[in-house]
């Protein structure tokens, strides 16, 4: 069995990274965000990254802390509004920014990992996401075309992996990670425990271990955006 | 006296039917899910990635990996379950969800939505907002009938770019519930003591019968 377990999220990444490279990345705000290899990215010092990913992470955590170190070149998210950092870099003119609706960013991935390279949506008919695109009538109904995303490299976080790299995910922290480990061409996964083969239930697989290239045990600090309680 | 936030949300509840699958928009649609009528039981849809959204956790019950479209912590219920994000984008777009309630900026006479964007000024982002628009067979929009500077929200045209073309079924503001209809806006109730000569001094959009 080819050995895809790696000791730390550095050495997970060794041989993959290039200046200019495309990334797909895991994670909705900072839910379920691949933590170290975002850090192990931002240590290897790569840069004009086109980083694919619905948020941009806060100032300080998650894809936030590739942006104060200015690594990116272009995101492409569905939404950036808690990033006063991404925005500054944006209105100036030093980062680059592409719109996707969540559902066509997400479908986009979803396609790319499927070997479609396009497809027709209704979302973003007559609105400036549909400018410069394909439209299409289907049965009476406008549709534009959106393209599959295939990246140099995904990178996801999971809640548990099998020695061979198959993938539990946890709660909503699912979002966007299958998807982005179908769409790139190298993947690489951060988990929170490795369990033994067989301990998983193949009924229960979410990410098949064909997708999973590497995967590597990390400690998570799991920040919380908006902490709200109700009373006991 | 025109409805408070709260009271804007209580009407917004009456629009929800029984057995249905919902997804209510970030801000006052949130509260919507506090006044759900006695009887009428609806399944929550979180676009991150959840059906079966449940009420905000006790300080023993957060969990980091359970969040809503807001990124606010909340728990799950028995009927919950979690899916990715192009599953929960299907239910959207395939016209599984029955009902949307959205804020918004504005909302033109023909029922154009723009929620999402000022040039040069304001660029967060749509979000989901797009594919709900888009895809959910009902839009219902809760918004102030008039800005912080006293400009109506309700155009006969939006000036700023557009969340969807022809999306909007019902607008619910501080002043009333109008629908897109034939030939422009029809006022279909009035918050207590709302004149039809105050709405139509804070409205932009042509009011029909």
């Amino acid at each position: 069995m080819a050995q895809k377990n790696y000791s730390d999220a550095n050495s997970a990444l060794e041989g993959l990274l290039f200046d200019g490279m495309t990334i797909a990345a895991g994670g909705f705000g900072l839910c379920g965000i691949p933590e170290n290899l975002i850090a192990a990215i931002r240590d290897s010092g790569v840069k004009d990254l086109t980083v694919y990913s619905n948020n941009a992470g806060v100032d300080e955590f998650g894809l936030g802390v590739l942006l104060q170190t200015k690594q990116v070149k272009k995101m492409v998210s569905s939404y950036v509004g808690e990033n006063a950092e991404f925005m500054r870099q944006y209105l100036s003119g030093e980062l680059e920014l592409e719109f996707n609706p969540q559902g066509t960013l997400a479908e986009r991935m979803r396609a790319g990992g499927a070997g479609i390279p396009g497809f027709y949506t209704k979302t973003g008919v007559g609105t400036l996401v549909a400018e410069g695109k394909e439209e299409k009538d289907f049965d009476g109904e406008t549709y534009i075309m959106e393209r599959g995303i295939v990246a140099d490299l995904a990178i996801v976080k999971a809640w548990k992996s099998d020695e061979h790299g198959n993938l539990l995910y946890r709660k909503t922290a699912r979002n966007f990670n299958p998807l982005a480990a179908t769409c790139g061409k190298v993947t690489v996964a951060e988990v929170e425990e490795i369990v033994p083969l067989g301990s998983l239930n193949p009924d229960n697989i979410h990410t098949p271990s064909i997708y999973v290239q590497r995967f590597v045990q990390g400690e998570h600090e799991k920040r919380i955006e908006q902490r709200t309680i109700r009373e006991a | 006296m025109p409805w408070d936030r709260n009271q804007m949300a209580a009407r917004a509840a009456q629009e929800l039917e029984d057995g249905t699958y919902v997804n209510l928009g970030i801000g006052i649609p949130t509260l919507v899910s506090n006044y759900i009528p006695e009887g009428v039981d609806v399944t929550l849809q979180s676009e991150n990635g959840m059906l079966g959204m449940g009420p905000f956790p006790t300080e023993d019950e957060i969990d980091a990996d359970l969040i809503n479209a807001g990124k606010q912590t909340i728990t799950e219920l028995d009927r919950t379950s979690y899916f990715n994000s192009a599953d929960s984008f299907a239910m959207i777009r395939g016209g599984h969800i029955a009902l949307s309630i959205l804020g918004a900026m504005e909302v033109s006479e023909t029922g154009d939505l723009a929620n999402w964007m000022i040039p040069g000024r304001l660029v967060k982002g749509m979000g989901g907002a797009m594919d709900l628009v888009a895809g959910v067979k009902r839009v219902v929009i809760i918004m102030d009938h008039t800005n912080k500077a006293g400009e109506t929200k309700l155009l006969k045209a939006c000036t700023l770019p557009l969340t969807g073309k022809a999306v909007v079924d019902r607008v619910i503001s501080n002043l009333g519930v109008f629908d897109i209809a034939e030939g422009g806006l029809k006022v279909v109730e009035l918050a207590d003591g709302v004149t039809m000569d105050e709405v139509r001094e804070k409205t932009d959009a042509t009011l029909v019968e």
